[in-house]
Order: C-alpha cells, then sequence, then structure tokens
C-alpha cells in the first residue's frame, strides 16, 4: 500500500496514523470531569465506577517524569479495594472541584495523601453499604478487595454494586482501611506507551484544521518590536498569517513575551517564515543587563552590611572576637530548565469556548491567564493536561498557552504555538544568579562561635511586582531560615538586586544557591579545623532536635506549608540520613578515593549526599559513583522515590559542572544545547545508590529533595581531591562560540 | 514527489525536498513517536533509522531520504513494544518524563545491532549524543546490558 499526501491536504493530522490519535485525545478529554449518572458511582470528582465495572481514578497533577501517575492513583485505588492494575487512569482538566493542582513545591502527595484517602474511604464504605443491604448482613462482615466487596463466599463486584451505590447518602465519618500496595515496589505506568512512541505529549495532539505558529520574541524582557517586515516570511511556502503579539508590559506575571508570531500549515513553515521576518527590536531599558557586571554588583552587595532577617545573640560581636575568622564568597548563576520538550500549546476558540492543550503543571493558573489575555471567563476556558517531556518549574508559567490562544483566536482554526529549544533558552523563567558570603568566627578550640550570613540575588517575587529587591521570606525559608546551626551567633543579612530578566522556579529553588553556600562552607570549615567534614557537618547542625522559630530568630518557619506540630524540622532525621549515606559509602574506609558530603533538608523531607570524584584526561572532574540516603516520611512508590534521587543527582550535577545563562546587551547568549550543555551519559556516574530511610512520619516532597545537597558534595569531593574549592559555579563553564 | 518506505509502508510525499524527515514524520504522517529536542543534531530525541544506520531526522532533509527505508520508534518492533529493548526499558522502569526514551531506544537499538555484546565504554560511547534531562543515565545502560544479554541466550 502506497499512502499519497499531497501538498493540497495539508490539514495537520490527515496522516492515517494521526486519526487514531485524535480521536484517543477526543475521547481522553470528554472523560475528563467524572459526571454522575444512574448507572454510574460517583460520588466525588476523583472517582467513578461505572456499571460495567471500569474504575477510573483521576490524577489532578502533571505528569513530568515524578511518577506521580504512578503514585496518587495508586493510593486511591488501595484505599478503595481495587487493584490498582485494574484501574483506568485519568488525567484531570484544571477544574477547580479537584482542589489545588499546582504541580509544584514538591508538593502532590504530601498535599493530597489524607485527603484522597478519606475520598476513597468514603466511596469504599458506600460499596460495602450497599452490599451490606443486598445480602441483609451487618456491614462489619464485609470486606472491599480487588474491585469487589466480600463476605468470605461470595463477591459483588464494584460495577454490580455502582447503580445502589449512587444512592446512597455520602457519609461523612469513615474508618481508614489497610493499604496492601502502598509502599510496596509497584510498576511506572507510563512506561509501555512511552517505549512505542504512544505517549501523548503536547506537541502530540492533533485537531482537525490545526495551523502551527512560531513567535519571534523581544530578545530583551520588555522589549517590543520597533519595525516589522513580513514580506519575505508571507511569501514562505505554507506560511499563513503574520501576527504581531501585545508587547508585555511590567510585571510579568503569568503573561506572554510577546513578539511576532508566524502561523503556517506546518512547523517547518512556520519556521522558515519566522527566519525570513526582518524585525529591528526597541530593547528598553533591560538592554543594560550584563551578568559579568551584575555579578560584580552582587559580590558588592553581600561585600557590605545587609538588611537583618535573622538573628542569634550579637553576630558581628561574636565575630570581631574570634580567635580566628573563616571567610567565603559563593556564586550560582542563572540557569534554564531546559526540558527535552520544549514549550508547546495548541488552542481552539469558538467564540467565547476556549480549549487548550499544554504540557503545563498548573492547568488553572493557565486558564485564569487565557480568560485574563482573552477577556472571557475563567470557566469558558478548558485546559487539558497531556504528558509533560520534563518540568523543572518552566512550565509553572503558562506564556506559551497564552500564545497558542490568541492565535487560534486570531486564525479562527485551532493552532499549535511550538518553541524551539533556541527560544526555551533564551526566553525562559530563569532561575536566579545570587552571590552569598559566608563568615564564620571560630574560637581556640576551633569550635564555631559566630554565623553570619550574607545574600543578595533577584526575587522571583520581582516577576510578580517590580519593587521587589530582595529574596522574600519563602525564599529564605529554603535553607537558610530553616538551617538548623549549633551556634550562639547568627546573622543573615540580605542585599539589594534588581531583577532585569524573567526570574521564576527551577527544581528546589534557592535551596539550590543556599545549600551549595552552606554545605561548602561546613566543608571549608572543617578543613580549616582538621576535623573530619561529615564530623564537622554533624557539629556544625548541632544536637538532634525540632526547631522552633524563637530559637532560630527568623521572623517565619515556614516549613513549605506543613505544620511545625505534625511535622516538625528534626535535626534528628538529618543525623540519620547522613550517618547512612556515609556508611553506604564506606567513608570510614576512603582508601584513596575523594569524597565529598553534604545533606540538605527540603520540602519537609532530608537528604544526604556522598559523592566520589577523579579527575579526568583533561584534568576535569569526573564523577564516579554516588550514594544518597533519603528520608521523605511515607512513600507511596518507592522504587520512583529512589528513581527521584538518582535523577537529581545528574539534574544537580549537570546544573553544576556545566550549567549557566549569560546576558549580554540584555539578551541570553546561550542558545541550544550547544552552549548550554548538559550532562552526558559519559559523564554520568557509573552507579547511584539510593537507599530510603524509614521514619515513618508523614509524606514528604520527592521530587526535589535530592537537588540541593549534589552540588556542594562535588564540590566537596573535588577539594579532597585537590585542594582546589570551586566557590564559583559551573566548574565548567563552556567557552564562547 | 518523494518516494520513502517509512516503517515497511511505502509513501510518496509532496514536500518541500528541505523539509527535515522530523516535521514530515510528525506533521504530514501524525508518526509523533519521534520527538523534537533541539532541531540541531544534538540532543538525540528525533533518533529513527534510515537504511539501518541510526540520524537524526531533525537535520536529515526529505531529499536524503528519497528512495530509502526510515524505520521509527512506532515500526521498531512487530507487534509495538516487542524489541528487546523496549521489553528491557519496561521492565528496568527506565522512562522518567520519557521524551526522550524513543530517540534513546532507537540509538541503543542500532547499537545492538552492529555491536551485540557492547562493553560499558562502548554503549557511553554510542549513547552520548541523547540526552536525558531526567538522568536516567544509569537505567538506560543497565537496560541496555539486559537486552543484549536477552539477544545472545539461544
Amino acid at each position: 500500500m502506497t499512502i499519497v499526501v499531497s501538498r493540497r491536504a495539508f490539514v495537520l493530522g490527515i496522516g492515517a496514523a494521526s486519526a487514531g490519535l485524535a480521536l484517543g485525545m477526543e475521547r481522553r478529554a470528554a472523560a475528563g470531569p467524572v459526571k454522575p449518572s444512574a448507572r454510574v458511582f460517583a460520588p466525588d470528582p476523583f472517582i467513578q465506577i461505572g456499571a460495567d465495572g471500569t474504575i477510573s481514578i483521576v490524577c489532578h497533577r502533571s505528569e513530568m517524569g515524578q511518577g506521580i501517575r504512578s503514585s496518587l492513583p495508586v493510593l486511591i485505588a488501595d484505599e478503595l479495594g481495587a487493584d490498582p492494575d485494574a484501574i483506568a487512569i485519568v488525567q484531570g482538566d484544571g477544574d477547580a472541584r479537584y482542589g489545588d493542582q499546582d504541580t509544584d513545591g514538591s508538593a502532590s502527595v504530601r498535599g493530597s495523601y489524607e485527603h484522597l484517602r478519606q475520598l476513597a474511604a468514603t466511596a469504599r464504605t458506600m460499596l460495602i453499604t450497599a452490599a451490606a443491604r443486598r445480602w441483609h448482613v451487618p456491614e462489619a462482615r464485609l470486606v472491599a478487595r480487588d474491585g469487589a466487596v466480600w463476605d468470605g463466599k461470595r463477591e459483588l463486584t464494584f460495577g454490580e454494586l455502582a447503580e445502589a451505590a449512587a444512592t446512597l447518602p455520602v457519609p461523612t465519618k469513615v474508618k481508614l482501611g489497610t493499604l496492601r500496595y502502598v509502599g510496596k515496589e509497584l510498576p511506572a505506568r507510563d512506561a509501555p506507551d512511552q517505549v512505542v512512541g504512544r505517549a501523548v505529549y503536547a506537541a502530540d495532539v492533533r485537531l482537525p484544521d490545526m495551523l502551527v505558529a512560531v513567535v519571534a520574541r523581544p530578545p530583551v524582557l520588555f522589549g517590543k518590536p520597533a519595525k516589522v517586515d513580513a514580506k519575505r516570511a508571507l511569501a514562505v511556502p505554507g506560511v499563513k498569517q503574520v501576527v504581531e503579539l501585545p508587547a508585555l508590559a511590567p510585571p510579568v506575571k503569568y503573561q506572554a513575551l510577546g513578539g511576532v508570531a508566524v502561523i503556517g500549515e506546518h512547523t517547518w513553515a512556520a519556521l522558515r517564515g519566522r527566519a525570513a521576518l526582518a524585525i529591528t527590536w526597541d530593547d528598553g531599558e533591560n538592554a543594560s543587563y550584563d551578568s559579568r557586571a551584575y555579578r560584580d554588583q552582587l559580590l558588592a552587595a553581600v561585600r557590605a552590611p545587609g538588611d537583618v532577617v535573622r538573628s542569634v545573640g550579637d553576630a558581628e560581636a561574636a565575630l570581631a572576637a574570634a580567635a580566628r575568622k573563616v571567610e567565603a564568597e559563593y556564586i550560582v548563576p542563572h540557569l534554564a530548565h531546559a526540558p527535552m520538550e520544549p514549550p508547546a500549546a495548541i488552542a481552539r476558540v469558538d467564540g467565547n469556548r476556549v480549549e487548550v492543550w499544554a504540557c503545563t503543571q498548573s492547568p488553572q493558573d493557565m486558564a485564569e491567564a487565557i480568560a485574563d489575555a482573552l477577556g472571557v471567563a475563567k470557566h469558558d476556558v478548558t485546559v487539558h493536561v497531556t504528558l509533560l517531556g520534563g518540568g523543572f518549574g518552566r512550565k509553572s508559567f503558562p506564556d506559551f498557552a497564552i500564545e497558542a490562544a490568541r492565535l487560534a483566536k486570531q486564525a479562527g482554526v485551532p493552532v499549535r504555538v511550538q518553541w524551539t529549544r533556541e527560544d526555551d533558552l533564551r526566553h525562559s523563567t530563569y532561575h536566579t544568579h545570587s552571590a552569598q558570603a559566608l563568615a564564620a568566627g571560630l574560637d581556640a578550640a576551633g569550635e564555631v562561635v559566630a554565623w553570619r550570613h550574607r545574600i543578595a540575588y533577584p526575587s522571583i517575587s520581582s516577576t510578580f511586582d517590580v519593587t521587589k529587591d530582595h529574596p522574600s521570606n519563602g525564599e529564605l525559608s529554603q535553607g537558610v531560615f530553616d538551617l538548623p546551626l549549633a551556634v550562639p551567633a547568627v546573622s543573615v543579612q540580605t542585599g539589594a538586586a534588581k531583577a532585569h530578566t524573567r526570574i521564576g522556579w527551577l527544581r528546589s529553588v534557592c535551596n539550590i544557591q543556599q545549600a551549595f553556600a552552606v554545605q561548602s562552607f561546613i566543608d571549608e570549615l572543617a578543613h580549616a579545623t582538621n576535623r573530619d567534614p561529615r564530623d564537622m557537618l554533624v557539629r556544625v547542625l548541632g544536637p538532634a532536635r525540632v526547631l522552633d522559630q524563637a530559637t532560630q530568630g527568623t521572623p517565619v518557619l515556614s516549613n513549605y506549608g506543613e505544620p511545625l506540630d505534625r511535622n516538625p524540622i528534626d535535626v534528628g532525621r538529618l543525623h540519620a540520613v547522613i550517618e547512612k549515606a556515609t556508611a553506604m559509602a564506606g567513608w570510614d574506609k576512603r582508601e584513596g578515593r575523594a569524597l565529598g558530603v553534604a545533606a540538605h533538608h527540603s520540602f519537609v523531607s532530608y537528604v544526604a549526599v556522598v559523592a566520589h570524584v577523579s579527575k579526568g584526561a583533561r584534568g576535569e572532574p569526573r564523577l564516579e559513583e554516588a550514594w544518597i540516603a533519603a528520608d521523605v516520611g511515607t512513600a507511596i512508590n518507592p522504587e520512583r522515590v529512589r528513581y527521584q534521587m538518582e535523577g537529581a543527582f545528574v539534574f544537580a550535577a549537570s546544573n553544576a559542572l556545566h550549567g549557566a545563562i549569560t546576558y549580554e546587551r540584555g539578551a541570553v547568549v546561550q542558545s541550544n544545547y550547544r552552549d548550554y550543555r548538559m550532562l552526558r551519559m559519559p559523564e554520568a556516574p557509573r552507579a547511584i545508590h539510593v537507599e530510603l530511610v524509614r521514619s515513618g512520619m508523614p509524606p514528604g516532597g520527592a521530587g526535589e529533595p535530592g537537588v540541593p545537597p549534589v552540588a556542594p558534595a562535588i564540590a566537596n569531593a573535588w577539594f579532597a581531591l585537590t585542594g582546589t574549592r570551586v566557590r564559583e559555579l559551573p566548574f565548567l563553564p563552556t567557552p564562547r562560540g | 514527489m518523494i518516494h520513502v518506505k517509512i516503517n515497511g509502508v511505502d509513501h510518496d510525499l509532496d514536500v518541500d525536498p528541505e523539509m527535515p524527515l522530523l516535521w514530515a514524520l510528525r506533521d504530514v504522517l501524525g508518526l509523533t513517536g519521534t520527538k523534537f529536542g533541539c532541531g540541531e543534531a544534538l540532543c538525540g530525541a528525533c533518533t529513527v533509522h534510515l537504511d539501518g544506520d541510526p540520524v537524526r531526522a531533525c537535520v536529515t532533509p526529505m531529499h536524503r531520504v528519497k528512495g530509502r527505508e526510515v524505520t521509527t520508534i512506532e515500526g521498531l518492533a512487530d507487534p509495538p513494544g516487542d524489541h528487546p529493548l523496549q521489553r528491557a526499558w519496561v521492565a528496568a522502569g527506565v522512562p522518567q518524563c520519557g521524551y526522550c526514551q524513543a530517540g534513546q531506544i532507537m540509538t541503543a537499538a542500532a547499537l545492538l545491532a552492529a555491536n551485540p555484546t557492547p562493553s560499558d565504554d562502548d554503549i557511553a560511547h554510542s549513547m552520548a549524543g541523547n540526552i536525558c534531562r531526567c538522568g536516567t543515565y544509569v537505567r538506560i545502560r543497565a537496560a541496555i546490558k539486559a537486552a543484549a544479554a536477552e539477544l545472545k541466550k539461544p
């Protein structure tokens, strides 16, 4: 058989292979919010049991590799009394009925564990009540297992009970059951589709008559086109329209960046059209942004006294009186997320109705931003969440979907906006550029008697409010306010740093630079006092105890939103992971291996990392092996949690060794993976060993907490090997050109 | 018209001869298993086989594939998913976000076809062009070795 596709018939998705996919997406969309009906038992938005026995469970958080679709639905199925292998997972659209859907802050499991268990227990109770009435037996004699209610001899399947259960009142108080699957080794649910190319990411969605757009965005934030000549672009075969998008005015918020869009019949036409645009840009005042000069400004800011944000005792006096002073400055550059899937979104606009398919971490925010941009009501915007080919915080911003919605409205047909790698690296929501200065006072015996930490970086708050030019309390709650210190005098100070680019969240956020500085500095103190780095780390963190705000000397102790009485910041848990990771690595029998250790608490979890580093043929650091111990509290799917730690090591090592976004004349210098380098397989460690420390505590985060200790562990190992201290990342800056 | 055989099926495509194979596969034929990552042959996400050799579809213009045979992730095995690498990938739970994995598997398949018993160095060398931002390299290596061991069995 020969399939002929003619140029005239160029409507995306008419190819034979795509028809099923388009239908599949329509079906998936239709299956979205669960609607009650007589033949269906749907006691809450997450669970739907059909009379035919199908059990559909909604995953309301976005899957971006962290394994959430292999976790939350398992929890619901398990508590419900269903076999997790026998359920259909429905990806939830953006819908307030699901509650918070922001997939960020390593909060999906810890934020919904108890609520979802409760919902599932309620549904199970109703199914048991229905069976008890059918059989005229007491409910206490019945159990729900593998999708059926049993009385020991006979069973009624959930499907057989669905209709009756749907007529029952929803009980307000139910008992939680015993979980059979949670905490066991569970499969990765999407892997079978992913290895055959069947898994659907944003750019894989096909709609009838869909066109494709790429956008030439202002190279400098808040820049705008001064002159656009679209003649050559419009002459490119397949190009349909050139559309100027509204310019962005501060603050950035969840708005799109503006620019000039080229809409074509397919991606190739749109790309060629964009290349043929002649645009003169009016760069605006951020054109002065030069990251090399800015680095020196940040250093100047941390070399002077700043606003005191954490204070215990009189650190300045204690520093002045100390027998010895150790000081060091640390710099971390801007970083980009560089997910393998560049942002993409598809929109269809029909009157006031807007329908969007996108790789989003935040579908409700996206719907709201699109409603604002198009002047329609939020309830008229539906956001369908596809799989994300990596997110890491970038896809919490809805800008790319706003572009798609505007262009679909303009074109009158569905439009996919496709970002390229260059777009992604040059128009990201960057990790901030930071400088930190640490100073410790030591007494004659080498004990730390004073600690001063000065910090300056543009705040993420600046993206939402241009007047913000100091780190926020939220940012300082990531390894500064909540840092355990057995030091009698502590002063943390912040300096001013105005943002000149779009600052956003990157996996583990300000823990990245703050753990790098603190965990490197403690290692420096160990060497300055001839102590073993592990012992010094435990000594500076201090004895096992629970932190409180008064002793910390901070304005808040926010604990990532978790109540301190329920899940306190526990230094003993940090000790346990340090002990475990160093034992795994054979810390006391190093036998010539250069090992570095670092440990950090973030997102209510505790992670220690030991890295073994050697020197490569060109004198570069080589990652040999890593040992990671993590206490994430209760884990639904421990296999995916261990894997997050493994991946976090590579992600963080990639940033530490290679990552740097720099600016010249206000624009990002880097453009693709050749100058924004990623760790590749030959650079990856030969083994990454991960063990979970089971504390029995409530669930903590899993996606992010593995990142912060990695860069300092590598830096500390490199010092052990070479005697050279790396205080400015990356280790291996990529030369220009 | 450009004649090309894709996953065993003959196609005549009326497309710009300069159009990269990637966009022809994705936009014209709806074969979306092959992913766009960088557009400059830097990341390997779009790896397909051209007459059995791994190529980056994002920089392979259609005129280069004229009269030749292309295999994508969708056509790697019959039934789909039955290649020893695909089975090893699922068994080892290799994917995280999964976006790069089609390209990883296509590169690995070409490696095993040429060298059924690769060393760790052979694997690292062959896979160096495929980036995984999630950091799944250790498991990719393990899965390739598992698949190689399975292929060796009589």
